[in-house]
């Protein structure tokens, strides 16, 4: 990498360095910090919210807020994982927005929503070639696309938090404004969910590997 | 004995320690149960498949350019008074587990600082940031070494011996588990040292161990199969083998030559 501009390498100073010339005043420094870190914000963010519309945005307002809560964060153990927690507030709190205007408007069902947008998810169905395995792959990840929309804001932060990003139940119980144990069930009721809605699908192939195996 | 619940078994897979035992038990008796399992396995496996699209490599330039104009009206706000509360962040848990590995670090330093011998004539302000940057290497030498050994283990074991129907793999999950954290900070570390080469093998890593870490302590031989598939499709083990002598050599080389001016980390991300 090491891209450099206005006498910045985005590989040359540490996090820590970045943050301090920015509160000196360096505007520019807060680049480095942009440049680095908005790749993870987004696949993250992408996760939680299931489309690259919504991701794109929480990446964005996750770096505008960190910037002006910066003095908060000079303290703290590392500028990733704080900008992680700002960007997973903000698509919890976008989501639920989300979630009300939809209630609110009492829009179609969601088919007809975001055909415009080109999904990463739908492109599978393109590229992948004819085998029935990558067409049974493809297929599942647009019936789990369609599970995680059915999940409440909490549950499918909690999940991606969760399961995909590794956080422990504290760091979720945190970002969800709860304890432990709620957000312990959170993750229980997501995967719960997740698991009525792919139930046909999954149980299916579960059961086909199950035969092919415990012979 | 009565089957186990829906949430017994989730619970039981999040390696949870209430009446784990009791569960494993049953497990090991109860085709139904261990079939059940099974399907709650299909459902993470399905989520972890779920594609995480690469935004490319221009995107951090891209967010840059759509915030840039829009930071003057979010200017940094003035510090917060320290209120009656402020030792609480002292003590939160990740603020002590930061405190934690900086001690590990900065024992490591000193150790490495006994280890090298002081040069006549000076050099001893790069001496100790080499000192520092080796106390590093060597750090995540080691750890990317017991993950190694850990998915070695994993890939070279018997997928189902002697007719058995479940394989316990607890000791390899909990080692696992103990990495995941580290494996986040060392991952942290080398992005913020502009270290994107060993950042990305970290990245992939954790998701291999997070695998390894999430799985339940006792997997069915068609669980087993799937870890094992899926540490060879990463062809994570031959990566993490590739950085660690990297990193070994660079290391040694650190150890015996003086100061460069060349920053280690730009050659790493080129390669």
């Amino acid at each position: 990498m090491g891209d450099a501009f206005g006498g910045y390498d985005a590989g040359g100073i540490s996090d820590a360095a970045a943050v301090e010339r920015t509160l000196a005043g360096e505007r520019e420094a807060y680049r480095v910090l942009v440049e680095r870190h908005s790749a993870y914000v987004y696949r993250v963010a992408y996760r939680m919210t299931g489309n690259s519309h919504d991701a794109e945005e929480v990446v964005q307002e996750a770096f505008l807020r960190a910037y002006q809560k910066l003095q908060q964060f000079a303290g703290n153990a590392n500028f990733g994982t704080w900008v992680y927690r700002i960007a997973a507030n903000y698509a919890i709190d976008r989501l639920r927005q989300k979630k009300n205007e939809d209630a609110r408007r009492e829009v179609a069902p969601r088919a007809a929503e975001d055909e415009s947008e080109i999904d990463p998810l739908e492109k599978l169905k393109d590229t992948a070639p004819s085998p029935e395995r990558l067409a049974g792959s493809a297929q599942l990840a647009r019936k789990m696309k369609e599970a995680l929309d059915t999940l409440t804001p909490a549950e499918r932060t909690a999940i991606v938090m969760r399961h995909w990003d590794g956080c422990g139940i504290e760091e979720i119980a945190e970002v969800l404004k709860s304890n432990s144990s709620a957000a312990k069930n959170t993750v229980f009721r997501a995967v719960q969910k997740l698991r009525q809605a792919l139930k046909p699908f999954a149980e299916g192939r579960g059961a086909a590997k199950a035969v092919g195996t415990e012979l | 004995m009565k089957h186990t619940t829906e949430q017994e078994l989730f619970a039981y897979r999040e390696g949870e320690m209430k009446r784990r035992q009791t569960i494993a038990a049953h497990l090991q008796e109860c085709g139904e149960c261990r079939e059940e399992l099974e399907r709650i396995e299909e459902v993470f496996r399905a989520f972890n498949a779920m594609p995480a699209p690469d935004p490319g490599a221009e995107y951090g330039a891209k967010v840059w350019r759509q915030i840039a104009n829009r930071l003057p009206e979010h200017r940094p706000e003035r510090p917060p008074e320290r209120g009656a509360n402020w030792w609480r962040a002292w003590f939160a848990p990740r603020r002590l587990m930061a405190v934690g590995v900086a001690v590990v670090l900065l024992a490591l330093a000193f150790y490495a600082g006994r280890r090298t011998s002081p040069k006549p004539g000076g050099d001893e302000i790069a001496d100790a940031s080499k000192i520092r940057e080796r106390v590093l290497l060597v750090a995540v030498g080691e750890h990317l070494g017991k993950s190694e050994m850990i998915l070695m283990e994993l890939s070279n074991a018997q997928p189902a011996e002697d007719g058995k129907k479940l394989i316990n793999i607890s000791t390899a999950q909990k080692r696992a588990e103990d990495l995941v954290e580290e494996n986040r900070l060392y991952r942290q570390t080398a992005l913020e040292g502009g270290d994107n080469a060993i950042a990305n093998t970290l990245d992939e890593l954790q998701r291999v161990l997070l695998d390894v870490a999430n799985s339940p302590a006792e997997v069915t031989p068609v669980q087993f199969e799937s870890i094992q598939k899926r540490i060879a499709a990463q062809g994570i083990l031959l990566k993490v083998r590739v950085v660690r002598q990297e990193l070994r050599a660079e290391s040694e080389g650190k150890k015996t030559e003086p100061a460069q001016s060349d920053s280690t980390p730009k050659a790493r991300n080129k390669a």
